[in-house]
């Protein structure tokens, strides 16, 4: 048995050690914004946050995180970047398909939480998610929005 | 009870107003407006019965159900795939209903013939084609119209006062003359009683009167995409239900003989059973991860197929390369697909001739919601299912074939889809639902199989590869007189098929076929190339590719000629008053055309490229704007100019440029799916490359509305990208880009 703290409830757990988180919260918790895509750490469909940092769940085997804070993307609003960057994303109308923009929210509250005025380097950094729609310009704007900051022309 | 997978919107909507009769014609419709109708309603059966006889797109309960909270629910026709779709039904039908977009709850109706809206006779069903708005905008209004005449009707008999006397406010009945006003959720219950209206006294809103229709009204469904709340079919659970992992064939027709190491397998942890199914093993577990580890440790003997030929098998010599090198060697004067003028004698006479070869390459559709699938055999002999598809009917009676049940029993359930691209027809193999179906069977309980990324690149369909030589004759003021194009290809209907039709496959070359070019001689032929690679349609579908080459190959007539590109276009248009306003359109966005290369303010060397496209009823022209980074491409921006005619949200609009623009940036920069030895080569997006956000492009959208019969806007934002990059890449390099994708290719500036 394996106790994990998700979005601040403390869940027991039957899934051995080595099982991808992604599967322990889509299966075992039946909490399904989390997405999979690719199974290596290449999509970042997946994404949820440890400790408040962005961290691929399908890579990630359940028994290291026991001891930590795990933020899903259901629990996002509790967090007061991640409601900002949820209100930034609605504001921008950044989803298409959406499949895989609970990564991309994810990923987009981690830097801010980091910080909170990212660079165009922190930014193009962070955010590597893929989309197969298209939305990375949307996704931009919304991170520079959250940021304060204006896209620097390229 | 079933976990309700239609709270895609996430929106409470609490109970029906008008349950008794509600539930009758949605189970009449076959619709799965949630858990409270799929518990209750008529025998299905007997219900479709009834709804045969449905003229589609009429039958205004079975789209519409008004709550008395004002929520209203709408079955839309057309799946919602990232496309915006249910936002442009909500807006269309709620102009004419004279309610707010923002107050409907829109879902994907379920198979049945009130929802083959696209166009006339026996209707048909399909999200695809860029055809959803463009095919059932009047139906769709009228259905609207129809229905707000039932709520006057209800209110007028509720207040005893001539309908004459009642107008209507966003979501209310109003009768000026006693001040009164009555919303329609409390007229529901006896409004949507009421017989709909004879057609012919449904009156329409003049254009001038909109409130919605053309405005960037904003989408349904963004909140709960950013929230994790919209559920894919990847999402579906039921009570009771186990999850299964497969492992294909690696080979397609390929048979699984045994299984080496089946007790070893069935001795891991949590693995519920083992089977051998067509084409593939699988296991059955408590959980899925199980599940994938088990079967991906399964050790399978597989067997070739006894006749390769009739089930398009993947042969073990296969390789794109060697594919390639076939479409190239072929010759002879193929299938004629456009044929004016006399191309063959004016290359005789011409000043000046020139030919190039292009080649393009197959890709995968790379939606990022891999493929899976629930069943659920019930008591009473019906059939669940639950399935990411792009045409419900036609799944439904695939379904019937394989099981042996009617239609009837069969309820298929289609949720929103996480990117589709062309991935979710019915195509031979390259769905789980017939494996989902089969496990149910065998083990009693509701299965959902999930494809791992692995398994989906097996077994995913491929845009089709082509190589076309061209041949063009110019005069001796350089502008050219004949151009000749012969495609060796197969076409994605003919790949589906696995022959030769009776007519050419018109997806095969459109976009070489249909240009608007003034050019006097043109023939323009395929030669047909039959492979076993499992051809689809891939966003756009032959102007993915067809585009690119001609619009590259122009500019190179261009160059013969000394012509500056943009200026040839605008010369051969000159009679094309649409396609000529179009083009200066995005002349203009872009700041004034200007090919280069030129020195930007950063110091990098750039030039700018143009191409045109006449795609799925829409016409686009596209500039670009490229340097050279440390040997790969950049594209700065793209200014892309769409006219479909009329437009219903311009945001949408514009995002489906944008997203579709990156599709086009991925081929062209870096995408290829290749094969060796009958085995695609990449498997996951470690190997297959995607665009990723650092090769982004700005993309400007500008929207011209000529006023031109209705196009498509999912897909025609795509193909005139490629070839202004391209071009754009020609140009500042000095030599020509005749091959996609550019990655492997040398770049110099």
């Amino acid at each position: 048995m394996i106790k994990l703290h998700v979005n601040g409830t403390l869940h027991t757990i039957d899934a051995e050690g080595e099982t991808p988180l992604l599967w322990v919260i889509r299966d075992n918790l039946g909490m399904t914004g989390t997405k999979y895509g690719c199974g290596i750490a290449q999509c970042g469909a997946c994404s949820v946050m440890i400790d408040g940092v962005v961290t691929r769940s399908c890579v990630t085997p359940v028994e290291s995180v026991a001891d930590k804070a795990i933020t899903t993307i259901e629990g996002i609003e509790q967090d007061p970047v991640g409601r900002r960057v949820v209100e930034a994303w609605v504001r921008h109308q950044v989803p298409q398909c959406g499949y895989c923009q609970s990564g991309q929210v994810m990923a987009a509250t981690s830097l801010i939480k980091a910080k909170a005025h990212p660079t165009d380097d922190d930014i193009n950094a962070a955010m590597i998610n893929l989309c197969r729609c298209g939305t990375y310009t949307t996704i931009r704007a919304a991170v520079h929005d959250l940021a304060g900051s204006a896209e620097h022309a390229a | 009870m079933i976990t309700d997978l239609s709270h895609d919107l996430a929106l409470d909507t609490g109970a029906p107003v008008n349950i008794s009769r509600r539930r009758f014609l949605m189970a009449a419709a076959g619709a799965s407006a949630g858990a409270f109708v799929l518990g209750f309603g008529l025998p299905i059966g007997q219900a479709r019965a009834e709804g045969a006889v449905v003229t589609p797109g009429t039958r205004v309960a079975a789209f519409l159900e008004i709550r008395a909270d004002g929520t209203i629910r709408l079955q839309s026709p057309f799946v919602e795939g990232g496309q915006g779709i249910f936002t442009a039904m909500a807006q269309i039908v709620g102009e004419e209903l004279d309610a707010d977009p923002a107050t409907f709850v829109v879902e994907n109706a379920s198979p049945g013939p009130d929802y083959k809206v696209m166009g006339t006779g026996a209707g048909r069903r399909i999200t695809g084609g860029s055809n959803s708005v463009r095919s059932s905008y009047a139906t769709m209004r009228r259905l609207g119209a129809s229905a707000r005449a039932m709520l006057v009707q209800a209110a007028a008999l509720q207040w005893g006062v001539p309908v004459g006397e009642l107008t209507t406010a966003p979501g209310h009945v109003i009768h000026a003359a006693s001040h009164r006003s009555l919303a329609y959720g409390e007229l529901a219950k006896t409004a949507l009683d009421l017989p709909v209206p004879a057609p012919e006294t449904v009156v329409l809103k003049d254009k001038a009167q909109f409130r919605w229709i053309g405005k960037s009204v904003a989408r349904l469904d963004v909140r709960a995409k950013s929230t994790g709340k919209a559920a894919y079919a990847i999402d579906a659970k039921v009570p009771g239900m186990v999850h299964a992992a497969v492992q294909h064939a690696p080979r397609f027709g390929m048979e699984p003989d045994s299984i080496g190491n089946a007790d070893a397998i069935r001795a891991m942890p949590g693995v519920h059973s083992v089977h051998l199914l067509p084409g593939c093993v699988a296991v059955v577990a408590e959980r899925f991860w199980h599940a994938r580890r088990a079967v991906e440790a399964a050790r399978v003997n597989w067997r070739e197929p006894a006749d390769p030929a009739a089930i398009r098998a993947m042969p073990a010599d296969f390789s794109t390369e060697g594919f390639a090198a076939r479409l190239a060697a072929a010759d002879g004067p193929g299938d004629v697909a456009e044929h004016v003028g006399d191309a063959a004698h004016a290359m005789t006479t011409a000043a000046s001739v020139i030919r190039a070869t292009y080649q393009s390459q197959f890709l995968n559709h790379a939606q990022l919601e891999p493929p899976s699938a629930l069943a659920r055999f019930n008591a009473d002999g019906t059939l669940d299912v639950w399935l990411a598809n792009q045409a419900p009917d036609l799944f439904v009676a695939d379904i019937a074939q394989r099981t042996g049940l009617t239609a009837e029993n069969i309820a298929l359930h289609s949720p929103m889809i996480g990117g589709f691209f062309g991935r979710h027809f019915k195509y031979a193999g390259a769905s789980p639902y017939p494996q989902a179906i089969a496990l149910a069977k065998a083990v009693g309980r509701p299965v959902k199989v999930i494809w791992t990324r692995e398994e989906e690149f097996l077994r995913d369909t491929l845009r089709p590869m082509a190589v076309v030589q061209f041949r063009a004759g110019l005069d001796a003021a350089g502008l050219p007189v004949a151009i000749e194009a012969f495609s060796a290809c197969e076409g994605p209907g003919e790949g589906q098929a696995n022959r030769r039709g009776d007519k050419l496959d018109a997806a095969a070359l459109e976009g070489v076929t249909g240009k608007q070019y003034a050019i006097p001689h043109r023939h323009i032929a395929q030669r047909y190339v039959k492979s076993p690679m499992a051809l689809g349609y891939w966003r756009s579908v032959g102007h993915s590719m067809n585009d690119f080459f001609y619009e590259c190959f122009l500019d190179e007539i261009a160059d013969k000629g000394g012509k500056d590109p943009y200026d040839l276009r605008l010369h051969l248009l000159a009679d094309n008053r649409r396609l000529s306003t179009l083009l200066k359109a995005v002349a203009e966005a872009s700041g004034g055309w200007k090919a280069g290369p030129y020195v930007a303010p950063d110091g990098s060397r750039r030039a700018r490229g143009v191409a045109m496209a006449s795609p799925f009823g829409s016409e686009t022209a596209a500039i670009a704007e490229v340097s050279i980074e440390g040997g790969e491409v950049k594209v700065h921006d793209i200014w892309q100019a769409i006219d479909p005619g009329t437009v219903v949200n311009p945001a949408i609009v514009a995002a489906q440029v944008t997203g579709a623009s990156a599709l086009a940036l991925s081929q062209l920069l870096v995408e290829t799916a290749v094969y060796r030895d009958g085995v695609p080569v990449a498997r996951n997006f470690d190997g297959y490359q995607v665009l990723r956000p650092d090769r982004m492009a700005r993309v400007h959208t500008r929207i011209v509305e000529s006023g031109e019969k209705m196009g498509g806007i999912g897909e025609p934002g795509l193909p005139a990208v490629p070839p202004a990059v391209a071009n754009a890449v020609s140009r500042l390099t000095g030599k020509r880009v005749r091959a996609m994708p550019l990655a492997g290719q040398t770049v110099n500036a």
